[in-house]
């Protein structure tokens, strides 16, 4: 029973604030209104995409879900007709 | 009406002529389906993301293309058999441009100055009334 009352008392964690240089309040798409992710725009999904060739999750790049969902696409359609890598060692 | 991207990658050692000649076999197969191309974008030769066989580049072509639909299976047919092509990809794209343009035009919407009597939609008056029913 006090277990339960100490979980619900909600009080705010102290967050570290990230000092990482990737992370980005605003993402190129919202900044510059990229309403059609295209998958041959090659120089724009190379921004979304890691060193490694893996799709940066969003808490990295600051799109929304909706962005995200659309450039995942994108960047798998690139991958298939080898614009982009699947992996880069 | 349905818009689509065809995509396809030739082998680099492609001889310009087959690569012609299959531009204008797709041409004829899609308009003789009813369908119409808009537009071929050349890329040319480019280097892949990663070997294809044993290709490490290829010559890109698109196709943009409106019709039923009816078309794109005959042409991806056609590029499946092509031994050259080595590698193709169709996007249907009009649903994606569509929500594109609706996304654009709301932005605008909410762009629009708001007019000064959206700020007046509060009434003071009844709201000081019920206050002082309650006391």
């Amino acid at each position: 029973m006090a277990e339960m009352e100490t979980e619900e008392r909600g009080g705010k964690s102290p967050r570290m604030p990230r000092s990482g240089s990737r992370r980005r309040r605003i993402s190129r798409l919202s900044a510059e209104k990229i309403d059609y992710i295209d998958y041959k725009d090659v120089k724009l999904l190379q921004s979304f995409i890691a060193e490694n060739g893996k799709i940066m999750p969003r808490r990295l790049t600051g799109v929304t879900s909706q962005q995200q969902r659309k450039l995942v696409e994108a960047i798998k359609r690139a991958r298939t007709i080898a614009l982009l890598p699947f992996t880069k060692y | 009406m349905r818009t689509y991207e065809v995509a396809f990658i030739a082998a680099p050692n492609t001889a310009e002529d087959d690569l012609s000649k299959l531009n204008s076999l797709i041409q004829q197969i899609v308009t003789d389906r009813g369908g119409k191309i808009t537009k071929v974008d050349n890329w040319g030769r480019r280097k892949l993301a990663y070997r294809i066989g044993k290709f490490d580049e290829g010559v890109y072509t698109f196709v943009h293309l409106e019709g039923s639909g009816k078309e794109i299976s005959e042409v991806e047919r056609r590029l499946r058999v092509t031994d050259f092509v080595i590698r193709y990809l169709t996007v249907r794209t009009d649903e994606a441009l569509k929500r594109a343009a609706k996304l654009k035009s709301k932005r605008k919407v909410s762009l629009a100055p708001r007019s000064p009597e959206d700020d007046f939609d509060l009434d003071l008056d009844l709201e000081d009334e019920e206050l002082m029913e309650e006391i």
